[in-house]
């Protein structure tokens, strides 16, 4: 298994432990009792801008410790640039993220017509941005594998 | 994925080259390992500049290190 196929498992194991570790966490903190709108959007911009942050952090942490456990493992430097079919399959990796997203963009804001509560949009939204993260990582291993 | 109508002999080049490495011939061509690796499997067509810089390595012409479809190396057709 080469460098790109190992950082993709990686990525895709790592983002599904830092989503699912970061909303149990948050669950916790829930306003609980009848509840004003403010509340609320004060929880879902919190949580929001605190799971960007500590996923930045998570996955620059994750890939400095693998790129570390993969040079003493197999004695291999890891490429230091992106080559064209690196460059090819990033972009079909964004492609399939950005649909998924958009998807569940439009999906948030049908619920939103639908008269569903707040708390039902953020949850479809961030469910869209953590299941397009997930798809990225998924059309990277596919595409290193299977071939472009 | 279906493997690619560019067909190539890189696996053997290599090896009557010195048993040169993925990981040399990616170095002398500028790109990773994972690519040679995808090429030798038919996973991925080359750019046409990759391709010829692949051949300039073997000191070939482009056609003797890639083929089109059926047309491989002994194909009477």
């Amino acid at each position: 298994m080469t460098y790109q196929e190992k950082k993709s498992i990686v990525s895709l194991i790592s983002a599904v432990l830092i989503f699912v570790s970061y909303c149990l966490y948050k669950y916790s903190q829930y306003p609980q009792g009848k509840l004003e709108s403010s509340v609320l959007l004060h929880y879902w911009g919190s949580f929001v801008l605190l799971l960007t942050l500590v996923s930045i952090v998570a996955h620059i942490l994750i890939s400095m410790i693998f790129n570390i456990v993969f040079r003493i493992t197999t004695g291999e430097k890891e490429p230091a640039f992106e080559d064209e079919m690196d460059k090819l399959i990033r972009l079909k990796a964004a492609r399939n993220s950005f649909a998924l997203f958009i998807l569940g963009f439009i999906l948030a804001m049908g619920s939103l017509v639908l008269d569903q509560p707040l708390t039902v949009m953020f949850i479809i939204l961030i469910g869209a941005g953590f299941i397009a993260d997930v798809a990225g990582s998924v059309t990277k291993l596919y595409h290193y594998r299977k071939g472009v | 994925m279906a493997n690619t109508l560019v067909g190539n002999y890189i696996r053997k080049l290599r090896f009557n080259h010195d048993e040169m490495t993925q990981q040399q011939l990616a170095d002398k061509v500028g790109v990773t390992r994972q690519t040679i690796v995808s090429l030798e499997k038919g996973n991925y067509s080359p750019s046409l500049e990759l391709a010829f810089r692949i051949a300039r390595v073997f000191q070939l012409p482009l056609e003797e290190v890639f083929y089109y479809g059926d047309d491989k190396e002994g194909d009477t057709t």
